[in-house]
């Protein structure tokens, strides 16, 4: 049994050490919103935060996890109420929607260090997330309008 | 291909009320089948489209193409919601299940492809909403006791003016239920639209931001096993003997057991069936195509290319037009076998009972799967029932059954419940690949510079033979020669061949099909043509469009928005490139610089559409903008390679894709049309690798002639 936080929950998984993260999280908890998308921390899809950090889970071993907390996109807020989430909807990003977890995510790994992003603050974190509906520019527009909207400028 | 097309004339809309209470409204209107008109059958009557009110006045619209991101879910219940003047929030939407009546009247079957959803849809869906808003104004002025043409309909709700009455319509369903349906209906003036042509926001927007859209691989089932395939790398070969010892060793792996396709790992989740799938032992028959290789590939392509091929276009005599030119110009052109690499990988649920079959699966062609499911278990096609998900990207890929023969024969053999998941390197080395194509192309100029004659000639593999033998004719497949055949250019005398090679390596549909190639082919040799001939390649395009108006306009809001001819910042160089393709016209203006070692970088497209009358502009910018990366990505990366028999390459390390940090600024203009909507999913995509590759030879005076850009063959 490893035990772990998620999404604020206590967890106890009966799964291998070397099992990744993702896979704990979406065959044994049900956490679906994480996706597989390469397997080989290539496409960002499945990022997760550990404790507050962005983290590729298909390359974690649950392991690596254990007495340590997990937020996944499910967690993030209880009521699509981040400023992210918002200014998603806002800027109407998703087309299929697939890498969106991973985007928003790993988006709101940057916004938690970096209050107000440059676009090169947003190509330095974002690169790792592949959207092959090419979200990518309203990616970087959503991002910015939530730091507006933070600020109370939106 | 279901060819069996319903010649029956009816024309009915049958109501009844529908479970739980409610209106609801189902379809049978006319509509064409594009193979009906190539055998000049006369057009069937189709069931269309399906409509469902509650008596709390919520409207479902059944949407029966699927959702990959181009925004169906939310344009086709606005075509509904336009003619029923309902209050849009009060609107809700629900998948179609697999059904004769969701024929999609382009494709002559059930399936989201062709970027033909709204083109498909635009009038039996209205048609639809208007005959549910005339039953729902029949009931009220019933209950009034006035006449139907004295009531007015606003945001779900007939009133009666005089009187100052009013019903909403979850009020006057019981009542419209029983009125006969109209076999009639008026139609708005685009005038009066209050929804269609508004940037409405996106339906399926709120659960892709909150992660609980339900995607195929999110598909979860009492009982299911989990099942990956290991298949031969080889294209072709088989499983000759295998030793499950080593996989069932894995904690968590069930069963291990042979299907058609290979040897299929069944476990309790995904992580122990990939790890008893590496485990596995197995001996390859590689068959017939273990000494394949792209070089080989790429000769017997040229060999063939010097022969004449069958004729897909001719005009004039180019042959004798090019030997009197003044100036001769003759290039190659090569593109790559290229993957589809959707972020969700392949994947298909399936539970096989005695009685039927269940499916969960993001398709592109609910039909098919229930075609694929009865040849796998020899159950009545009607007996599967297909729950459509989200499709984590589509782009052609999931409109094969390749992965769904492979869910159905696990859970036959098995008898549970089964999600067969392909991992990313599955994906990406048994995939049906956009073809590979050698181009011969000659052209003469006269001694103005006016190009005379043109000749191109394609060979490659042809998608068509494999998926719907019955669309070649003449040794032509149409989405070979598409984009090179409808050369919009004014050039007398013309010529355009096409050579059927198929070397072994899967082929099928690629977003934009065959103008995904011939774009680039015939947009950059035309460009040639400009340098020779010694005009500029804007006003050249121009002066050969006189007769393509909507060609000439949407390339001259491109230029005119990009500012083509004024001068840019140091280093930065345009290249134009325009092209038509499901009849919408995408031109598009790239701003590229390359620098010392080659590297090309793409700073800004300036894109033009005219896709006719526009549903959701909002929709029409994100899928330009889609589409735009989507070419980018396969015109700077994109190549898929082998070397005996198997792809080279595996994931996204060594099959990359375009990032964040190589985004350009992407601009999108919409030329107001008012012909019947043309396609939006995948006319964007076309354009770009020309418009790129016309700027790099402005920046380096080198031509691009073989996909993908390569640094090395820039290097200053």
């Amino acid at each position: 049994m490893i035990s772990l936080t998620v999404n604020g929950k206590q967890e106890q998984v009966a799964a291998s050490p070397d099992t990744p993260l993702l896979w704990v999280l979406r065959d044994i908890l049900g956490l679906t919103g994480t996706k597989f998308g390469c397997g080989i921390a290539a496409c960002g899809a499945c990022t997760v935060h550990l404790d507050g950090e962005p983290i590729r889970s298909c390359v974690t071993p649950v392991s690596a996890a254990a007495g340590r907390s997990v937020t996944t996109i499910e967690g993030l807020s209880g009521d699509s109420g981040h400023p992210l989430q918002q200014a998603w909807i806002a800027e109407q990003v998703p087309q299929c929607g697939y890498c969106q977890s991973g985007q928003i995510m790993a988006a709101a790994g940057l916004l938690a260090k970096n209050p107000a992003p440059s676009d090169a603050d947003i190509d330095a974190a974002m690169s790792g997330i592949i959207c092959r509906c090419g979200t990518y520019q309203r990616v970087r527009d959503a991002i910015h309008r939530a730091v507006k909207a933070k600020r109370g400028e939106v | 291909m279901t060819q069996t097309i319903d010649q029956g004339r009816r024309t009915f809309i049958k109501a009844s009320a529908a479970v739980g209470g409610g209106l609801l409204i189902g379809f049978y209107l006319p509509a064409a089948s594009r193979l009906a008109e190539a055998a000049e059958s006369p057009a069937p009557l189709r069931p269309n489209a399906w409509i469902r009110v509650g008596e709390d006045g919520k409207i479902t619209v059944i949407v029966d193409k699927s959702e990959m991101g181009q925004g169906v879910m939310t344009a086709l219940p606005m075509l509904v919601a336009e003619e029923m003047d309902a209050a849009w929030n009060q609107v809700r939407v629900e998948t179609a299940p697999a059904a004769k009546a969701y024929i999609n009247p382009l494709l002559g079957m059930q399936a989201t492809g062709g970027s033909s959803s709204v083109r498909g849809s635009w009038e039996p869906l209205r048609k639809a909403g208007a005959a549910a808003r005339e039953m729902l104004v029949a009931a009220a002025a019933q209950t009034w006791g006035v006449k139907a043409d004295a009531c007015r309909v606003a945001n779900g709700e007939v009133s009666h003016p005089a009187s100052g009455r009013r019903l909403g319509y979850g009020e006057l369903t019981a009542r419209a239920a029983t009125l006969p349906v109209p076999n009639e209906v008026f139609l708005k003036d685009p005038q009066e639209f209050k929804l269609i042509g508004k940037p409405v926001p996106r339906l399926d927007t709120p659960q892709k931001v909150n992660g609980s859209a339900v995607f195929g691989l999110d598909v979860k089932v009492p009982g299911m096993l989990t099942a990956t395939v290991v298949r031969c790398p080889v294209f072709g070969g088989k499983a000759a003997s295998f030793d499950p010892k080593q996989a069932k060793r894995i904690r968590g792996v069930r069963h291990v057991l042979q299907i058609a396709s290979g040897v299929a790992v069944v476990a309790d989740g995904f992580w122990a069936a990939q790890q008893g799938a590496k485990a596995l032992q197995v001996r390859w028959d590689e068959g017939a195509h273990a000494g394949l290789s792209s070089a080989g590939i790429r000769d017997k392509f040229a060999t063939l290319a010097q022969r004449p091929g069958a004729v897909a276009r001719s005009a004039g005599d180019a042959a004798r037009a090019l030997q009197g030119a003044a100036r001769k110009i003759e290039a190659v052109y090569e593109v790559p076998y290229l993957a589809h690499a959707t972020m969700e990988p392949m994947n298909c649920t399936a539970h096989v009972r005695k009685n039927g079959c269940e499916v969960w699966v993001p398709t592109q062609a609910q039909g098919r799967v229930q075609q694929t499911v009865a040849q796998v278990t020899g159950l009545p096609a009607e007996s599967v029932t297909v729950h459509t998900t989200f499709l984590g990207g589509g782009f052609g890929r999931r409109f094969e059954q390749d992965f769904v023969a492979e869910a159905a024969q696990i859970s036959k053999a098995l008898g549970v419940p089964v999600k067969a998941v392909w991992t990313r390197e599955d994906d990406m080395q048994h995939d049906f690949y956009r073809p590979a194509t050698y181009n011969a192309l000659s052209a003469g100029l006269d001694e103005k510079g006016l190009p005379v004659a043109w000749s191109h000639r394609i060979v490659g593999p042809s998608i068509m033979s494999r998926v719907f033998p019955n669309m070649v004719k003449n040794g032509i497949d149409p989405t070979s020669v598409e984009g090179a055949a409808n050369l919009p250019y004014a050039i007398p005398n013309l010529q355009v061949e096409y050579t059927m090679h198929d070397p072994g390596v899967p082929v099928g549909f690629w977003r934009s099909v065959g103008s995904s190639q011939n774009a680039f082919i015939t947009e950059c040799f035309l460009d040639e043509l400009a340098a020779a001939g010694g005009k500029d390649p804007f006003h050249l395009r121009r002066e050969l469009l006189h007769a393509a108006p909507r060609h000439k306009a949407v390339l001259e809001l491109a230029a005119a928005k990009a500012g083509w001819g004024k001068p840019l910042p140091k280093g930065l160089y345009r290249g134009i490139a325009v092209h038509e393709s499901f009849t919408s016209f995408v031109a598009q203006v790239a701003e590229v610089s390359v620098s010392g070692e080659g590297e090309v970088k793409v700073h800004r497209v300036v894109c033009a559409v005219d896709c006719g009358m526009v549903v959701n502009p909002d929709t029409v910018r994100a899928q330009m903008e889609s589409a735009i990366v989507y070419g980018l990505t396969a015109a700077l990366k994109g190549e898929i390679t082998v070397m005996g028999g198997r792809v080279q390459q595996s994931n996204f390390n060594d099959y990359p894709m375009l990032r964040m940090d190589e985004m350009p600024r992407v601009e999108v203009y919409i030329r107001p049309g008012a012909d019947t909507p043309g396609g939006v999913g995948e006319p964007g995509t076309p354009p770009i690798a020309p418009a790129v590759a016309n700027a790099i030879f402005a920046a380096t005076g080198k031509r691009i002639r073989r996909l993908p850009i390569r640094a090395e063959d820039l290097k200053a």
